[in-house]
C-alpha cells in the first residue's frame, strides 16, 4: 500500500519499473479527481522535451515513464536517479488544472439482444428489465480514465451502481470488435475481435481503431463519452457504411 | 521483387527495435525479442543497429532470393542452408540471385534474425517497421509472413565479382556474441514494486528454485511452471503501466514474464523485472527449458546494459572496418 488516505494528490511516490522505466504513483484507488490529475501530468510531461523519453503511460492513478537508459548513461552515472530527478522537477511545474480540452463524443450503440449477448443474463441476475439496464447504461456521460489492454481499448466509468457487474468467470474466446461491455463499475468498447471477460450489453458500428488514420486510436484518456441507442436496422446500415 | 516467401514458417515477422511513443493509446511496442542478435545482424551487413529484420521461429519460412544480397543471420542456430551450402550464424554472407535460404533444424536457440544490407523496403507505421498483428499494422501487411509474399530490398547492387560464380560466399569475419548469452539459464532480475507482497517461503522459492518455461509461451509472454508463490496479503491492485521483462504473479500462484508483444498496462502484482540486458538470452530459450533467477541491484542492471551497448559498438567498429575494405575491393557501397 502506498498511502492510507489521499488528501493531497500532489503527494506521490516514484518507484522503478525494472531497469528502464519508472512509475509515479499517486494513489491506489480509482478516483475521478486523481485520474484527472494523471491526465494533466501526462499532457504536461509530453510538452517537456525530455531527451530520454520513450513513452508515457497514464493510468487510473499513476503515470509510467519508459526511458532510454543508454541515452542517459552516456552522461550520467545512474539513469534512474537522473530521470527521477528530471520528473520530480517537471512535476513541480505541473498545472494540475490543465484542461486538455477533452473530446465530447456520442457513440451509437445497438443494444439488441443479438449483439448485447449478456443483457438477458444480467437482467435475470439483477432482477432488472433489459430495457432498464439499457436506459441506465446510456443515460450517463462516461469519462475515459485510461487506455490499455488492447490498442485503443478505453476504460470508462463509472456505470450506475444498479448495473455494476463483475467480470465473467469464464472469459469468452472471441468478442466481436465494437462490443460494449461492463466489468465492475467500468464500461469499455472492444476495438478488435478479442478474447475477453466483460459483460456485453451492445455493439457500436463505429471503428474505434483504424491503422490508416493519422491518429489510429479514436478515444483518449480524458474524453467524455455518451452512448446513443440505435435500432438494429440502423446499426447494420451504419456498419456497412463505415 | 527481391525476396519471395516460398513456404511459410509458424510465426515469422518483420520487427525493428519497437514502436515507442504510442503506449498511452494502448499501442504496444512489439519489436524484436532478441535485440542483441538483431543489432549484431545489422552491424554485420553495415546497417543502422535498429533496422528492420525478419524474426524467424522454427519451423521457419523458406526464402527465395530474386536478387543478390549481402545478408547475416544471428540469434538461434537453425542450420541455415543456401541451396546446399551450410551458412554459419554471426557471419556476413553474399547470396547469388535465385538461391533459396532454408532453415533445416533447430540446433540452438529459439529465434533467428535475418538482416540484409541497406534493409527491406517496408512502409513505416507510427515510426516503426515492427509488426503489430493485433492492430494488423506495421511490418509487412501487419501480419506474419505467408507463402507468396514478396518484399523488396531498399537497394540492390551487383556482388558478382565477390561471388565468383558460386551460390554464396561466406565472408571471412565473424561477430562473437557469446557474452550476450553467457550463463543462459540464469536470468538476472531486479525487484518489482510488489516483491514484498511475497511471503518468506515464496521469496525463498522465487530466489532458489528453478522454473520451467511453459509451452504456452510466445512473443507476448513466457508463462513459467514451478512451485506456487503465495502472497502475504492479497491487496487489490489497480491497472498501471507494465513493460518488457515485467514478471507478474497470476492469481494461481504462477508467473508470467512480459515479452515484446506485452500489453501496455496490467493489474497483477509485479514481483520482479528481468534486466534489459538478459531479455536477449531469455528470448533464445525454448519451452521446457529451466531458468533460475538472480536478484541484482538497479544500478548493476544499468551497468550491465551499458556495458552490453559498448560491446555492440566495439563489434560494429570492428565489422565496419572489415566491411569497408571488402566494399572497396569490389567497388561496392
Amino acid at each position: 500500500m502506498y498511502f492510507e488516505k489521499v488528501n493531497h494528490t500532489e503527494k506521490y511516490k516514484i518507484s522503478p519499473l525494472g531497469d528502464h522505466a519508472l512509475t509515479i504513483v499517486f494513489s491506489d484507488i480509482i478516483d475521478e479527481v486523481i485520474n484527472q490529475k494523471m491526465i494533466a501530468l501526462f499532457h504536461h510531461l509530453q510538452k517537456q522535451n525530455l531527451s530520454f523519453l520513450k513513452d508515457i503511460i497514464p493510468a487510473y492513478s499513476s503515470v509510467t515513464i519508459v526511458y532510454d537508459v543508454i541515452v542517459v548513461r552516456k552522461n550520467h552515472a545512474s539513469a534512474f536517479s537522473f530521470v527521477k530527478k528530471e520528473i520530480e522537477n517537471a512535476i513541480m511545474n505541473c498545472d494540475w488544472n490543465i484542461n486538455p480540452s477533452p473530446k465530447k463524443i456520442e457513440i451509437p450503440v445497438c443494444y439488441d439482444i443479438s449483439l448485447g449477448i449478456d443483457l438477458e443474463e444480467m437482467s435475470q441476475q439483477k432482477n432488472i428489465p433489459v430495457d432498464e439496464i439499457i436506459q441506465l447504461h446510456c443515460n450517463k456521460i462516461y469519462k475515459v480514465y485510461m487506455i490499455g489492454f488492447l490498442p485503443g481499448f478505453a476504460y470508462m466509468g463509472s456505470v450506475d451502481e444498479k448495473i455494476i457487474t463483475p467480470r465473467k468467470k469464464q472469459p469468452r474466446i472471441k468478442i466481436h470488435a465494437g462490443s460494449v461491455g461492463i466489468a465492475g463499475e467500468q464500461t469499455g468498447i472492444y476495438p478488435f475481435d478479442s478474447p475477453g471477460g466483460w459483460n456485453i450489453v451492445g455493439q457500436t458500428p463505429f471503428k474505434l481503431f483504424d491503422a490508416n488514420r493519422e491518429t489510429p486510436v479514436f478515444l483518449e484518456a480524458g474524453d467524455e463519452i455518451k452512448f446513443v441507442p440505435i435500432e438494429l436496422d440502423e446499426f447494420k446500415k451504419l456498419k456497412e457504411f463505415l | 521483387m527481391s525476396i519471395r516467401i516460398v513456404k511459410h514458417g509458424i510465426a515469422d515477422s518483420f520487427q525493428d527495435h519497437g514502436r515507442y511513443g504510442f503506449q498511452h493509446l494502448g499501442i504496444n511496442p512489439n519489436g524484436v525479442m532478441d535485440s542483441s542478435a538483431t543489432q549484431t545482424a545489422n552491424l554485420l551487413v553495415g546497417n543502422n543497429l535498429n533496422a528492420a529484420v525478419i524474426e524467424f521461429h522454427f519451423p521457419a519460412s523458406v526464402v527465395l532470393f530474386k536478387q543478390q544480397a549481402l545478408i547475416a543471420i544471428c540469434g538461434a542456430d537453425f542450420n541455415a542452408m543456401v541451396n546446399d551450402i551450410a551458412v554459419p550464424i554471426n557471419t556476413p554472407v553474399i547470396i547469388e540471385k535465385n538461391c533459396v535460404l532454408q532453415f533445416k533444424k533447430p540446433i540452438a536457440g529459439s529465434r533467428a534474425y535475418l538482416a540484409v544490407h541497406d534493409g527491406f523496403d517496408l512502409p513505416l507505421w507510427l515510426n516503426s517497421y515492427s509488426t503489430n498483428s493485433k492492430a494488423v499494422a506495421g511490418g509487412f501487411k501487419g501480419r506474419n509472413l505467408m507463402k507468396h509474399d514478396e518484399i523488396n530490398f531498399r537497394s540492390v547492387q551487383n556482388y558478382s565479382a565477390a561471388l565468383k560464380q558460386k551460390d554464396c560466399e561466406i565472408l571471412s569475419w565473424q561477430a562473437s556474441t557469446k557474452d550476450f548469452y553467457a550463463d543462459k539459464n540464469m536470468i538476472r532480475i531486479v525487484e518489482g514494486s510488489e516483491y514484498d507482497w511475497l511471503n518468506d517461503d515464496a521469496k525463498k522459492i522465487f530466489r532458489s528454485s528453478s522454473f520451467i518455461i511453459s509451452n504456452q509461451s510466445d512473443r507476448m509472454g513466457y508463462r513459467l511452471n514451478g512451485e506456487n508463490l503465495s502472497l502475504k496479503n492479497t491487496g487489490q491492485l489497480i491497472s498501471s503501466g507494465v513493460t518488457k521483462g515485467t514478471i507478474q504473479l497470476l492469481p494461481n500462484g504462477q508467473m508470467i514474464i512480459l515479452m515484446a508483444d506485452h500489453q501496455t498496462t496490467g493489474g497483477y502484482p509485479k514481483i520482479a523485472h528481468v534486466i534489459s540486458a538478459d531479455i536477449s538470452k531469455l528470448a533464445q530459450l525454448n519451452p521446457n527449458e529451466k531458468i533460475q533467477f538472480n536478484i541484482i541491484q538497479q544500478q548493476e542492471a544499468e551497468n550491465i546494459l551499458f556495458d552490453q551497448y559498448q560491446k555492440i559498438i566495439q563489434l560494429q567498429n570492428a565489422c565496419n572496418f572489415h566491411l569497408k575494405s571488402f566494399f572497396e575491393k569490389y567497388d561496392l557501397h
